[in-house]
């Protein structure tokens, strides 16, 4: 049984044109992309604590595409960050509103600690439900995990037509509009609202956020979501988790540099050439 | 007793960080060649709010406290100087006499236009013969009329040519005191004055993608209204100016001086001698030891001095220590970069030559060290 099958749900009506979208921004909080990553060889999960939390920079990019459909949208359209983590990571979403977003939702419970991926989406599956949304957008892949696959299952849990790796967006008379990036070039495709699309980096570069908008931050909520809240029919976090970390190891270490000694530098240009070509890198 | 930057001071940090390091860093090299002032970069520290950072909201500025101005400069400095003053010196000399001594009025007329970057302004205390030596100003501003009449010169003055900037506010003599001694007063002039004209740039050692220029006042006319606060409350108008300046020059020291640590880092690290990294030599591993221990400490007492003042202490002494030990402490480490790159160093494509060369004025701007020292005995009471 899925979560579709437990008819749980349901979805805000859309209400009315479309500038009144309720834009939902799913954000992970992940361990500064260029510090040194320990996993817990006891627990097998990373070490989060000691390590500085960031907003996972693919979705910042989902933050932007969130922020510039507003501005373009106007009227009544908010943006609102959705996230799920331990409590001590919950002041990290202060730079998702210093950006622009107008509120945020921070789902963190004990319980939901060990959270595969399924169990992850399912868990922000029914958060989503919980806030209403007429467009999610996210990032295409977290930083830490890196397993690409809750958007997927975000679709599939919370059966709406999903759209991802968008490298553009728009909604239009109640439908989203994207251009889908393939490795050839790009889909144009659309579907009604409500949706979920996931964004690349090439949708734009996040915006900074500006001393006004650090400012007025701390004035803007960050609403508490709990297990209890979601009433969940099926376990969740390590209890309900359907896959096991069993091992982990180090990527292999880097081979030793191979040195080219030419006499001169059209020799030597020659030789790496020669190499790169048997590699097949040109 | 707490050292935790608060949740806005980490942002701001983390902000300001992040738009140096991506923006600014990559274009220090070039601007520094070109001795070109960087529109662009002020147009984007506007957008951030920068420009503004300190000053109420109410009159347009971000409203953020001298914890996170200092930590701000200093992450700028940290990536370029050139850029770092231009905004340290549109808020501390600029923008800040506005916001501590106009009429409400002025405030409104200048004040926020600068608090949102729309407009740079210059402040102009020293004179070809008249440095930290003010009692001395020989700028005369006489009232004639309902109109001040300027005669006089200003030198170095920063941002007070650009396409942007409005005017400056300068100190000029505008009487006799009881006691004989010149009375000075602060006049706002208008880029458009008759009788005020500005040099070309000079052409400086450091600090080259900065605005300096020498002002020229001949029969200069202003409204009599353009006098910022009291006649004649010049000189206590300037010193109290400059204290709060002196924490964001200390910043800009220590930014300077932590950017050529991360350069050195960075070098000692990659750089091979004898089969190994040179950060693995002593020699290197004391140097850059004695550089951050040394930052830290200038830090340390830079961040007090913002404290102070945010919490309405008596800041002067701790701003002019930090300013002094700052100064110093950058001028060692910039040194230190330079030795551990060895002949590299001394080369013009490594940022750490040009952070030599704009190192300097840190120990002669705003109170050269030994003015820094004069003060200091005197605020020691000796």
């Amino acid at each position: 049984m899925n979560l579709r099958e437990a008819g749980l749900g349901f979805l805000r009506v859309l209400g009315g044109p479309e500038a009144n979208v309720k834009i939902v921004v799913t954000v992970k909080l992940v361990p500064e992309p260029s510090s040194e990553k320990k996993i817990d060889s006891g627990t097998k999960r990373l070490v989060r604590t000691g390590v500085e939390t960031v907003i996972n920079p693919y979705d910042e990019y989902a933050i932007e595409a969130a922020l510039a459909l507003k501005e373009k949208l106007g009227g009544d359209t908010t943006v609102t960050v959705f996230a799920m983590g331990p409590e001590n990571t919950k002041e990290t979403l202060r730079k998702a509103l210093a950006m622009g977003a107008d509120d945020a939702v921070f789902l963190s419970d004990a319980g939901l600690e060990g959270s595969d991926v399924w169990g992850t989406a399912s868990a922000l599956a029914l958060g989503l439900k919980k806030v209403g949304f007429d467009l999610v957008i996210c990032g295409g892949l977290s930083d830490d995990g890196s397993s690409g696959a809750v958007p997927g299952e975000l679709t599939e849990y919370l059966g709406v037509p999903g759209i991802t790796n968008a490298r553009s967006l728009d909604v239009v008379d109640g439908k989203v509009h994207a251009q889908r990036e393939t490795d050839n070039g790009y889909q144009v495709v659309s579907g009604p609202l409500p949706a979920l699309v996931s964004v690349t980096m090439a949708i734009g570069e996040p915006r900074y956020a500006s001393l006004k908008g650090i400012m007025g931050a701390k004035k803007k909520t960050i609403a508490p979501l709990a297990i209890a809240d979601l009433a969940s029919p099926l376990a969740l976090g390590s209890a309900g988790a359907k896959t096991r970390l069993l091992d982990f190891a180090p990527p292999a270490p880097r081979q030793k540099a191979q040195v080219v000694d030419a006499p001169d530098g059209a020799t030597g240009a020659k030789i790496i050439f020669d190499f790169l070509k048997e590699k097949r890198l040109v | 007793m707490n050292f935790d930057l608060n949740d806005d001071q980490k942002a701001i940090q983390a902000l300001a960080r992040e738009f140096a390091q991506a923006e600014v860093k990559p274009r220090a090299e070039q601007m520094d060649r070109d001795e070109a002032f960087p529109y662009d970069l002020v147009a984007k520290m506007t957008e951030l709010g920068f420009m503004g950072l300190p000053f109420p909201e109410k009159y347009g500025g971000a409203g953020a406290d001298t914890v996170s101005y200092a930590l701000t400069v200093m992450e700028i400095a940290r990536a370029d100087a050139s850029t770092a003053i231009t905004m340290a010196a549109h808020v501390s000399l600029g923008a800040t006499p506005f916001y501590l001594f106009g009429t409400e009025e002025q405030k409104q007329k200048y004040l926020v236009p600068l608090a949102a970057g729309k407009m740079l302004w210059g402040f102009g205390l020293t004179e070809p013969n008249a440095g930290s030596d003010a009692g001395n100003t020989q700028t005369r501003a006489q009232l004639r009329d309902g109109k001040w009449v300027i005669n006089g010169t200003k030198a170095f003055i920063t941002n007070s040519g650009t396409d942007l900037t409005g005017g400056t506010t300068i100190t000029a003599a505008t009487g006799k005191r009881a006691d004989g001694k010149p009375e000075i007063s602060n006049i706002i002039v208008p880029q458009n004055a008759p009788g005020f004209t500005r040099s070309k740039k000079y052409k400086k050692m450091g600090w080259r993608a900065s605005d300096t220029r020498e002002l020229a006042f001949v029969d200069c006319e202003v409204p009599e209204e353009n006098l910022l606060g009291e006649r004649g409350n010049g000189l206590k108008q300037f010193l109290q100016v400059l204290d709060g300046g002196r924490i964001s020059v200390a910043a800009l020291s220590i930014g300077l001086a932590l950017g050529a640590y991360d350069e050195a880092l960075a070098y000692a690290k990659e750089r091979q001698a004898f089969g190994k990294p040179i950060s693995k030599f002593q020699a290197i591993q004391f140097k850059l030891v004695d550089m951050l221990g040394e930052i830290e400490h200038a830090k340390l007492m830079i961040l007090k001095a913002a404290w102070e003042k945010d919490n309405g202490r008596d800041f002067a002494q701790t701003a002019s220590f930090a300013k002094l030990y700052a100064a110093e402490v950058s001028r060692r480490v910039v040194n230190e970069a330079v030795q551990i790159h060895g002949g590299y160093g001394f080369m013009d494509e490594y940022p750490v030559s040009r952070m030599y060369r704009d190192q300097k004025i840190n120990e002669i701007g705003e109170g050269t060290n030994e003015v820094q020292r004069l003060v200091l005995a005197r605020m020691m009471g000796l």
